[in-house]
C-alpha cells in the first residue's frame, strides 16, 4: 500500500488533483471578475463618462416625500442614500409585522371548524395569492384613494385625526422634561418581567407551583410608568394637525404612497404566509393532538405546548423566503411615488449625477444584505427550534 | 418599478460586456444595419407618442425622422426605443440607441459627465405649473405648502427645490416613474401642483378627465432647452444630427417647404436654396452623406415651422405659441449657422 502510494506520481494523487483544478477554477473567476472590472472602467474613461463615490458628497438639490431623518435640498446625495434605505426598511419592517399576523390569522382560520369563516380565508387567499402585485398596489393606491376626500373635506374623529387623499393626519406627541425617564422605566419593567418570567418557569418545573405571571406583567410594563408618568405631571401634549393653506399642517402624517405600499405588500404576502401557517399545521400527525387531549390537556394547551412548537419547524424556513420576496418586492414602490431606496437613489439620484454603474451596484449590494441578514436571523431561529434528536 | 430596474441592469451589463469591442463609426453602424436607433418617451403628447397602430408623431419623432432621411435616406427606417427619464441616458450610453430625442434638457452636467453631447436644440421651453381651477391660484407665488406631482429623474425636480427655496416657500413633491403615473396621480387630487416643462403640461393636460378644469401658471421658472443627444467622441455622427436639424431651421428660413421643394430644387436660382439641396457648394461631402441629404429631410419630413406646427404648434391640439421658437428674424431664437 505504501510502496504503490510511493510510486504514484503527484499528479495522480487524487488531493493533489482536486487542490489544483479548485486553485484553477478560484483563478479563472478572478481573473474572469478582473477582466470585467478593468474593461468597464477603461470604457468609462474612454467615453468620457464619470466614474468613482465622489458624487456622494455632492449636494443633492431635490426634495424627498418622506424622511425619517431630517432632509432638506441642501442634504448630499450620499444621504438621500441612507434617506432611501430607510424608507424601504420602514415599509419592509411593517409590511413583515402586518404580513405575519394576517398570514397566520388566515392560515389557522382555513382550517376551522367553522365553515364561513375557513371559505372566507380559503376565498381571500386564493384571490390576492393569484393577482400580480403591481396590479395590487395600483389598485390601492389609484382606485381606493381616489375614494377619498379632498384635504377641506376632510373626514376627521373629533377633530384630532384628519383623513384624506393627501395621507392620514395624526397628533404628534411632543414630549416634555423628563418625559424620558418614563420610557426607560418602561424599558426597565420589561426587562424585570422577562426576568421573572425566567424564574417563574424554573420554579414551576422544580416545585409544581404556578405563578400569576399575567398580573405581575402588567403591573409592570404598563402601571409603572403610567404611575411615574403622572407623578412626573403629565409631561406630554399633542401638537394635532391644523387646515391651513393647501392642507393640514402640524401633526404627523402617514402618506397615502405608505399605506398603499404597505396594505398591498402586507395583503399579498399574507396569502402566502396563510398557506406556509397551514402546511405547517397539517404536517404535525394528529396522534400528537390525540395524545395531547389524551393526558387531559386543554384544547388552547395543545395549539400552544404540542401543535404550534412542532409546526414552527416547517413554518419557520417558508417563511424565511417570504420575508425575503416582501424586502424585495417593497421596490415596486417607485411605481407610485413611495420614496424608497429605488425610487430616491436608483431613481432621482441616479438621473441627476449619471452615474449607473456605482448606483445601482450600491442598490444591488444593500438588498442583497437586509437579505442576508433577514436569513441569517431566521436561521438561527431555525437552528433553535430543531427537533433535537437524541 | 422593478421592470425598469431590471431594465437598467441589463444595460449596464451591456455596458460592461461591450466593452473592449473596438467601437464603429456610428454612422457606418446606421447605415449597414439599414435602421435608425432612435431614443424616444414612452408617450408625450406632440413630442413622441405611438398612435394605436403603432406609428410614432411628434416634434422629437420628426428631428429622428430627419436624421434617418439624411443618413439612410429614407425617414421610415426607424426603430423607436421607448425610454423613461431615468433609463435614457444608460440606453444612449450603451449604444442601444443611435440618438436620444426625448425632450433632454441641455446642461452643463449632461454635457460634461456623461460621456454625451448635445446637438442642437429643437424645442426652447421652460418649466412651469399647472393647479387645477377650483384651486383658485392665479400664481406660482401663492403656492406656500402645496403637494407638487412630479416625474422622477428630471431636471424639474431640481429647479422645483431651488424655487421653492428662493421664495421661501414650502412644498411636497410626490415623485412618479412616468407621465401617466404622475397625470393620473395629479387628476385624483393627490397633489395641487403638477410641474414639468410648460409643453409637457399642455399635452398632459389633454389626458385629463376634466381638462378644462386645469389651468397653466404664467411662471415659466427655468430655462429648458431640450436637443438631441449622441455618444461623445464620433464627430462624425454628432455633424450629421447637428445638421439635420439645422437643415429644418435653414429651410424654414429660405421658404423650402415639404410642398414647394421639388419646385425650389428645379427652378429656384437663390444660391442658398441651391447650396442647402446640394446642388451647389460642399453639399454632403463634408458630412460623408449624398448631396441631397437636406432635400430628403425637406422632402420626407418638412421644415422645422412645418413639425413645430404639426406637432404642438397651431395644427395640434396642443395649440402652443411659436414664442422663443419661432425663427430669430421673426422674434424668436431658432437660429441655424449658415449653410455654405
Amino acid at each position: 500500500m505504501s510502496n504503490s502510494s510511493k510510486k504514484q506520481s503527484w499528479w495522480n494523487n487524487a488531493r493533489n488533483r482536486s487542490l489544483f483544478f479548485q486553485v484553477l477554477l478560484v483563478a479563472m473567476l478572478v481573473g474572469f471578475f478582473w477582466f470585467i472590472g478593468s474593461n468597464t472602467l477603461a470604457n468609462l474613461e474612454k467615453r468620457g463618462i464619470s466614474t468613482g463615490f465622489g458624487f456622494l458628497s455632492l449636494k443633492a438639490g431635490f426634495g424627498i416625500l418622506q424622511s425619517l431623518i431630517p432632509f432638506d435640498e441642501s442634504n448630499t446625495f450620499g444621504r438621500t442614500f441612507v434617506v432611501g434605505l430607510l424608507n424601504t426598511l420602514l415599509v419592509s419592517a411593517l409590511g413583515i409585522i402586518f404580513a405575519t399576523i394576517i398570514g397566520f390569522t388566515a392560515g389557522v382560520a382555513r382550517l376551522s371548524n367553522n365553515w364561513l369563516i375557513a371559505k372566507l380565508a380559503g376565498i381571500y387567499v386564493e384571490m390576492f395569492r393569484n393577482i400580480p402585485l403591481l396590479l395590487q398596489i395600483f389598485f390601492w393606491y389609484f382606485a381606493v384613494l381616489r375614494a377619498l376626500p379632498s384635504p377641506r373635506q376632510s373626514w376627521s374623529t373629533g377633530d384630532i385625526a384628519f383623513l384624506n387623499i393627501r395621507g392620514l393626519y395624526l397628533p404628534e406627541p411632543v414630549l416634555g422634561a423628563h418625559f424620558n425617564l418614563v420610557i426607560w422605566t418602561f424599558v426597565l419593567a420589561i426587562v424585570a418581567t422577562l426576568l421573572i418570567r425566567r424564574w417563574a418557569r424554573k420554579r414551576q418545573d422544580e416545585t409544581g407551583q404556578q405563578f400569576n405571571m399575567w398580573a405581575t406583567g402588567l403591573g409592570l410594563i404598563i402601571g409603572l410608568p403610567l404611575l411615574l408618568f403622572f407623578a412626573l405631571g403629565a409631561p406630554l401634549s399633542w401638537d394635532i394637525p391644523k387646515l391651513q393653506g393647501f392642507n393640514f399642517q402640524g401633526g404627523m402624517t402617514v402618506i397615502p404612497e405608505l399605506t398603499a405600499l404597505l396594505v398591498a405588500l402586507s395583503v399579498y404576502t399574507g396569502t402566502f404566509i396563510a398557506e406556509v401557517v397551514r402546511s405547517g399545521i397539517l404536517s404535525v400527525n394528529s396522534g400528537q393532538t390525540e395524545a395531547a387531549s389524551a393526558l387531559g390537556l386543554h384544547k388552547s394547551k395543545v395549539l400552544k405546548l404540542v401543535v404550534i412548537p412542532q409546526a414552527m419547524r416547517v413554518i419557520i424556513p417558508q417563511l424565511t423566503s417570504q420575508y425575503l420576496n416582501l424586502v424585495k418586492n417593497s421596490s415596486l414602490a417607485t411605481a407610485i411615488g413611495y420614496p424608497d431606496l429605488v425610487a430616491v437613489f436608483a431613481g432621482t439620484t441616479l438621473n441627476q449625477t449619471g452615474q449607473a454603474i456605482e448606483i445601482i451596484a450600491m442598490t444591488m449590494g444593500v438588498y442583497l444584505f437586509i437579505s442576508l441578514t433577514i436569513s441569517g436571523i431566521m436561521n438561527w431561529y431555525n437552528k433553535k427550534t430543531m427537533l433535537v434528536e437524541r | 418599478m422593478k421592470k425598469i430596474t431590471w431594465a437598467l441592469v441589463a444595460t449596464v451589463v451591456t455596458l460592461v460586456i461591450s466593452a473592449g469591442f473596438a467601437q464603429a463609426s456610428t454612422k457606418e453602424e446606421v447605415q449597414k444595419r439599414g435602421v435608425l436607433q432612435c431614443g424616444v418617451s414612452t408617450g408625450l403628447p406632440g413630442f413622441s407618442i405611438a398612435d394605436e397602430k403603432g406609428n410614432w408623431a411628434g416634434i422629437d419623432v420628426d428631428v429622428c425622422k430627419a436624421i434617418a432621411a439624411a443618413t439612410l435616406g429614407d425617414a421610415t427606417k426607424i426603430k423607436y426605443v421607448p425610454l423613461n427619464a431615468k433609463e435614457r441616458f444608460t440606453a444612449l450610453q450603451s449604444g442601444e440607441i443611435d440618438a436620444l430625442v426625448r425632450g433632454t434638457t441641455w446642461t452643463l452636467t449632461r454635457d460634461s459627465s456623461l460621456g454625451l453631447n448635445f446637438t442642437g436644440v429643437n424645442y426652447y421651453d421652460g418649466q412651469g405649473f399647472m393647479v387645477t381651477k377650483k384651486l383658485g391660484v392665479k400664481s406660482a407665488l401663492e403656492l406656500d405648502g402645496a403637494a407638487v406631482c412630479i416625474q422622477s429623474g428630471t431636471t424639474s425636480e431640481l429647479n422645483l427645490a431651488d424655487y421653492f427655496k428662493e421664495k421661501k416657500m414650502t412644498y411636497k413633491a410626490v415623485v412618479f416613474d412616468t407621465h401617466d403615473a404622475t397625470a393620473a396621480a395629479f387628476d385624483n387630487g393627490r397633489c395641487d401642483v403638477l410641474t414639468s416643462d410648460q409643453s409637457q403640461l399642455y399635452g398632459l393636460r389633454t389626458h385629463l378627465s376634466n381638462p378644462e378644469g386645469a389651468i397653466v401658471l404664467p411662471e415659466v421658472i427655468s430655462k429648458e432647452p431640450l436637443g438631441p443627444v449622441v455618444r461623445q467622441g464620433d464627430d462624425a455622427w454628432f455633424n450629421i444630427v447637428k445638421w439635420s436639424l439645422n437643415a429644418m431651421i435653414e429651410a424654414e428660413e429660405l421658404g423650402i417647404t415639404q410642398a414647394n421643394v421639388d419646385e425650389m430644387k428645379a427652378n429656384s436660382k437663390n444660391p442658398g436654396v441651391r447650396r442647402l439641396l446640394g446642388l451647389e457648394g460642399i453639399a454632403g461631402k463634408g458630412l460623408g452623406l449624398n448631396d441631397d441629404w437636406a432635400y430628403q429631410i425637406i422632402k420626407q419630413v418638412g421644415n422645422y415651422g412645418e413639425i413645430f406646427e404639426r406637432n404642438v404648434g397651431a395644427d395640434s391640439p396642443l395649440k402652443i405659441e411659436r414664442g422663443l421658437n419661432a425663427l430669430w428674424s421673426k422674434g424668436g431664437i431658432m437660429y441655424a449657422p449658415p449653410v455654405r
